[in-house]
This record gives C-alpha cells, structure tokens and sequence, in this order.
C-alpha cells in the first residue's frame, strides 16, 4: 500500500522533472528539473529492492554530473538573455517533428515492455541479491569486465581531451 | 505501519536534537574560542552566556528580509532549504546505540539501516553541494557566484579523497552496513589499522564543511561572505545551521567509521557517542582558532595531488591485505 503511492509520487515527479527540462528557458532551471527526475528515479529504484544502484545514481548522476552541469550553466550563461524572438533560429515544424519522434519512440518502448518476459528477480522480502553491492561487483568485474576497462579508457581520453583543448594557446 | 511510525518518531526525535545541538553548538564555538584568545566570550546572558544562542536566533528572526531584484526568486529561497534538508537527513543512517528492546520489538538505534549506509550518506552530502552552487548563482553578485563555485569545487574535490579514505574501511569490514561496521570493532578500533585512512578523514572532514583552514570561500576579506553574501535573517541562519549540522554528520561519521561507535566500557553507549562526537567538535575549533587558513590554488592542489593519490594507495593496500587475509 504505502509502496504504490511511493511509486505514485516518485514517478509523477520524474515525469514532472523530465517536462520541465523540455519546457524552461532558465538553463539552470532545467538543470534542477533534471535533478529532480535523477531523484525520483534513485526512489524508483529503491522501490525495487535495488539500494545499491539508487545511491550511485544520485550519488553520481544527481550529485557529480549534475553540479558539473550547473557549473558550466552559471559560469558561461550568466547574464546572457534568450535571443529574442524573431532572431531565433527554428527550424520549420520543429515542435511537430520533435513530438512525431517522441511518439514513435513512446511505440517502441511500449512494444518492447508489452512483449517482454517479466521474470521477477526479487527472491522474497529482502529483496534477494538484484541490485546489492556484492552482485554489481561480481557482474562488473566478470561479465562486463571489457565494457568496464573500455570505459575508463573512455574516460582518460575525455580527460586528457579536455586539459589538451583548454591549455592557453601560444 | 509500527514500522512507519517507528521511524517517524526517530525522525522527529534526530531532527529535533540536531537543531538542538545546532544551537549549543553556536554557544560553545564562541565560548572556547574566546578561551583560545584569552577572552571571556558572551557571558551576559543567562549562565556564562548560554543563552546567547536564543538572543541570536531571535535577532535573525526579526531582521528585515532582503532578497535582490534580480535575483531568481524561486532558486533564492530554494538553496538553504536544500543545504539543511540534505545535512539533517545525512545524519539518518548513523547509529548512535545499540538496537533497543521496546514494544517487544527490536528498534535499532538508526533511521534507517540500509546495507548501504556510507554510501547513502554520500550521495546526500553530495546534494547538500546544490545549495551552495544554487545560492551563488541565485544571488544575482559577482562575488557569491565566485563564492559559490569555489565552495563547491573545494568540496566535490574533497569528497573523491574522503570517499577513498572511506573505502578502506569498507573493505576492512566487508560491508558498508554502519551498524556492521561498527560490531566489527569491538576488539579493535578501526582508527589503528586504518591509521593513514583516518588522517586522510580528519582532513577532509574539515575541507568538506569549508572551516579553517579550509574556508577561503566564507573569508570576509577574500569574497565578502562568499555564497551566503545576499542572505539575511532566517535564510542566512539555515545556512549556518547546515554548516553545523554537517559538522556533526561528519564527525558523526568518524566515530562510527574510526572510533568503535558507540563502544565503551561502563557508561551507556550513546552517551559514549556523544563524548566522542563532542571530541571531534572540539577539534573543529582547536583547528579554527589556531590555523591559518589556505590559500585557494594551494587548497585545491593540495586535495588533487596529495590527498587523492595517498588515498588511492592506502584504498590499494588494504585490498591487497584484505585478499591475503
């Protein structure tokens, strides 16, 4: 009982926050809306058992990229204005394109849940091990153990990427 | 529901007890740092001046409420709210006892007891970090937006190096359960094997709840206040309550992760607790009334280059003697 109206709330103020990053003009509005969505799905996840997964998530999306996010927002884009009206650039029926995609998209994602297996992994109250630190660590450094050092090379070129363009130039 | 209700209750009852602490905390800073400089510190209000915090309090009440034309209403009056929300609910997962037997239940002495306790009060803290960057901006001022941003890159720079030194505690213990962590140190406290890892702790304990000498971003001759520069009365005191609150959670933190907990012979465990929380709080303005504070390039490079790699190593060598074990 208590659980579905957490999961009301929760998924209410995703779609809420996820609305609000479309629809605000402040960047630094948006950038909250986003926190908010990041919020409500760390609940989410909660609500599923899987406490590991929903602290990193906020730890890392809400509480680290995020505030990189509002970083560069109010350094770069303090004090400048929305360029007004008929000096925006738009492209013709924008909104309608956009809405089209969104609509097919919705199609597939709903095709794809309708169709799907749902086998629950929740091995009774407890939760059973979807979602715990000892299972993550397993999978990540046995099965995924090539996509997790790809990723850090990833990152290290990012990183080296970023010192190597924001050097002074001589 | 008991459940529910259980935890509600201790909700209430931590929250209460941190503005609390919150208040005393005030009284005594002033008092010990007026020892420090061989004055008496406020003795004119009530018993050696102890109820000098509730003549502030009311002071802050009854200021005149500023808030900037151009600043951005709704984010203004949003970032203190956040700074306290996130420290208050921090301190949630740390036991200050052990479970007690009432309604013949089993209530254990947390909020909550998530298997994942340090990690859940690191993401919150990593929160906390909105109300200073969203306080900075909000302000509509050169100087809190400066402010704002030094702050907040001092503590997310921080946070990899606590969260590091953190680490190896979790790997001594197998488990980022608070409550398993601190049955762990019965025999021994973890400060002894984790030594390196409780001074990489200490320190950025201090950095993270920005204090000297780590303050650079609230010195007044640097950035005029810093973050909280446009912030009057209530707003400016919610700041100043999250800044103390942290200050507890942290040191809540250290003694849960370093010093055993609640473990202790003869006097009852939470007051054990208490003591030491106290004695970090103490430290914290040891520190403030002795140290010069850090110069920002320095303090930065300091967290980077130091703090990180040697957290790193102590992370690495207790892997290695946990797997050989």
């Amino acid at each position: 009982m208590l659980s579905t109206v957490v999961f009301w709330i929760a998924a209410v103020l995703a779609v809420v926050g996820a609305l609000g990053v479309v629809t605000t003009r402040n960047p630094v509005h948006t950038a909250l809306s986003l926190v908010l969505t990041m919020l409500s799905l760390g609940v989410l996840f909660l609500l599923l058992h899987a406490e590991f997964l929903a602290v990193v998530e906020v730890l890392v999306y809400a509480g680290a990229v995020m505030v990189l996010f509002l970083f560069v927002v109010t350094l770069l884009m303090a004090g400048v204005k929305p360029p007004r009206e008929e000096h925006r650039m738009r492209l013709a029926y924008q909104t309608l394109i956009a809405g089209l995609f969104g609509l097919i998209l919705f199609v597939l994602v709903l095709h794809a849940m309708v169709g799907a297996n749902w086998v629950s992994t929740l091995a009774g109250p407890g939760g059973g091990t979807f979602g715990s630190i000892a299972s993550f660590g397993t999978a990540l450094f046995t099965r995924y153990l090539l996509p997790f050092e790809l990723t850090a090379v990833v990152l290290l070129v990012a990183v080296i990427g970023v010192v190597v363009l924001g050097r002074e130039q001589e | 529901m008991l459940t529910v209700i259980l935890v509600l209750v201790k909700g209430l009852i931590t929250a209460v007890l941190l503005l609390a602490a919150f208040g005393l905390m005030t009284w005594v800073e002033r008092k010990v740092l007026a020892r420090f400089q061989f004055r008496p510190g406020p003795n004119r209000l009530g018993p050696a001046g102890v109820l000098q915090f509730m003549a502030d309090g009311l002071k802050l009440v009854f200021k005149e409420e500023i808030i900037p034309t151009a600043a951005d209403r709704v984010v203004y009056l949003l970032a203190p709210f956040i700074s306290l929300t996130a420290a208050i609910v921090a301190f949630a997962v740390i036991p200050w006892g052990p479970p007690i037997h009432i309604f013949g239940q089993t209530v254990p002495m947390e909020i909550g007891g998530p298997n994942i306790g340090i990690l859940f009060i690191f993401a919150i803290t990593s929160l906390g970090v909105y109300g200073l960057i969203l306080g900075g901006w909000a302000s509509a001022n050169k100087y809190s937006l400066l402010g704002g941003l030094r702050s907040t890159a001092q503590i997310i720079s921080y946070e990899l190096a606590m969260g590091l030194a953190v680490t190896g505690v979790l790997l001594a213990a197998g488990s980022a359960d608070l409550n398993t962590i601190v049955a762990k140190q019965y025999h021994l406290w973890f400060i002894v094997p984790q030594i390196l890892g409780f001074l990489i702790y200490l320190v950025t304990m201090v950095a993270e709840t920005n204090r000297t000498p780590f303050d650079l971003p609230e010195a007044e001759n640097e950035l005029v206040a810093g973050y909280h520069t446009e912030y009057t009365g209530l707003k400016w005191a919610m700041y100043m309550m999250a800044e103390y609150i942290n200050m507890i959670t942290v040191s809540g933190l250290a003694t849960t992760l370093f010093l055993g907990g609640w473990h202790g012979p003869w006097l009852p465990p939470e007051l054990w607790f208490l003591i030491k929380v106290a004695a970090f709080m103490y430290f914290f303005i040891w520190l403030r009334a002795t140290l010069p504070r850090l110069r920002y390039d320095r303090l930065m490079a300091f967290g980077w280059k130091v703090l990180l790699p040697v957290a790193l190593l102590n992370t690495l060598a207790t892997a290695v003697w946990v797997a050989v074990r």
